[in-house]
């Protein structure tokens, strides 16, 4: 009987989704050693790229050019070789809506292989049941009623466009569904997506008008447990937040950073197997928020205790004048033990810690500009 | 007619810089480019019927925005990908 690998056998692979194409980074069992490979579609803005857990073969890439318009290219070869999709997420003829990129995609539930999921720009949630080849709108969310005065209109948003990201499957229930959208906030379905409520109790929205609205917040990064799915952890303009189902109030877990570095970030990393771990990547919030590496001294923070406490983890990271910005699809963990975490930046670095966060080292520099990277 | 493909839109035509294409006016011809080459329609008209905004059209070397525009077996198609800066 052939047995299967464990993923520290084989390796780490890390796929790198940039602003001018895709990479992909591979290690030997150690972890120590990585091979830089690409570019794939280079030129394309590719948003982000993604394994499929279930069949550990099939990869999805969401990429645009400047001038062309979105689509999903597929890999059934862990990424040696790709097609487009036939039918990329595209909205409702005649509903006078675009969609500008693919932002975000997810694997479904175990249960239903050939189901994912893509987050778009501007919001928008749509759903592949054949592996990403063709796809459809989820109308339950795209056309609820209440849908315009959650998400506000097409052209509000981030500089880069307003998106629906952050789509997350209870591994217990494939019809138990969340989403995030900067701006929107927090919505839960229980359905498989035929409707949807808010759920953002709790999470400050200080840039409006009324400061614990129903929804509008700007959520950045929302993760669930995969062995605690009762768990999920959020990384908001607003703070950090830990959410215990069923309860419906998120707690602000980011009150215990050091006030000099602030609350603030975009991407957010959970332990794969320990609930209570979980690692941020502080950026600066302040006044006309830079977005970067506060002080110019970039920094891990992890919790081993649900966000009671941190520890600032900065050992190989520069120390001085490195103002480094790290996007929310842009840090990841692996499965190994110890577990091994991964941030890329817009400026191009991968940085690698094999230890759990303690220590790091840089990877791979002089890429494009980093939107995400995933570990494979 | 002649369809003049720009750079971009090669890796659809096995790339060939220029193909043929049928249609009496230019949102027929892109359905016709997309039958011989899936997906190339998408790319460049999104899901509303629009052109895409780095998008142009050329017929007979004058620029029109309108897929409504008629077209001659004669005439000569320019696409062309413009302006994404970045």
């Amino acid at each position: 009987m052939v047995q299967a690998k464990s993923p520290r056998s084989r390796g780490v692979t890390l796929l790198i989704a940039t602003k001018k194409g895709l990479w992909q980074m591979q290690s030997d069992a150690t972890r120590r050693s990585w091979r830089l490979s690409g570019p794939q579609f280079l030129g394309h803005v590719v948003h982000h790229a993604v394994a499929d857990p279930r069949d550990r073969k099939t990869m999805l890439a969401a990429a645009r050019t400047g001038h062309l318009g979105p689509t999903i290219f597929r890999s059934s070869d862990r990424g040696r070789t790709w097609r487009e999709a036939k039918q990329a997420p595209a909205y409702r003829e005649g509903s006078g809506r675009v969609v500008d990129h693919t932002f975000w995609l997810t694997p479904g539930h175990p249960s239903m292989p050939g189901v994912w999921y893509a987050g778009t720009s501007p919001q928008g949630l749509f759903r592949s049941d054949d592996g990403g080849t063709t796809w459809r709108g989820v109308d339950g969310f795209n056309e609820h009623p209440q849908r315009k005065a959650w998400c506000g209109n097409d052209q509000d948003g981030t500089p880069d466009g307003p998106t629906l990201h952050s789509v997350l499957v209870d591994p217990r229930d494939p019809y138990h569904l969340y989403i995030a959208m900067s701006s929107g906030g927090v919505f839960e379905s229980s359905d498989g997506g035929e409707d949807w409520r808010p759920l953002n109790r709790g999470v400050r929205a200080n840039f409006l008008p009324q400061p614990d609205p129903e929804y509008g917040h700007d959520p950045h990064c929302v993760r669930i447990h995969p062995m605690l799915p009762d768990r999920l952890y959020q990384q908001n303009h607003c703070g950090i937040y830990r959410l215990d189902r069923p309860a419906e109030r998120w707690q602000d877990i980011g009150a215990t950073m050091p006030k000099s570095v602030g609350d603030i970030g975009f991407p957010m990393v959970l332990h794969p197997r320990d609930p209570d771990t979980l690692w941020i990547f502080p950026m600066d919030g302040s006044d006309v928020w830079p977005r970067v590496s506060p002080g110019g001294k970039p920094a891990v923070y992890r919790s081993v205790n649900a966000g009671k406490t941190w520890q600032r983890h900065a050992t190989g990271l520069p120390s001085a004048q490195a103002w480094l910005t790290v996007k929310r699809q842009a840090m990841t963990a692996d499965s190994g033990d110890p577990v091994g975490v991964f941030f890329g930046t817009t400026s191009g670095e991968v940085w690698g810690s094999r230890d759990e966060g303690r220590t790091w080292k840089c990877l791979a520099a002089h890429l494009p500009h980093i939107y995400a990277v995933e570990a494979a | 007619m002649r369809v003049l493909i720009p750079s971009p839109l090669r890796s659809y035509t096995a790339s060939a810089a220029t193909v043929d294409g049928l249609g009496a006016t230019l949102g027929e011809l892109s359905v016709d480019l997309d039958r011989r080459y899936p997906g190339m329609r998408f790319r460049i008209i999104d899901e509303q019927g629009q052109l895409r905004p780095h998008i142009r059209f050329f017929v007979n070397g004058v620029q029109t925005r309108s897929l409504a525009s008629p077209l001659a077996e004669a005439d000569e198609v320019m696409i062309v990908c413009a302006l994404s800066g970045g």
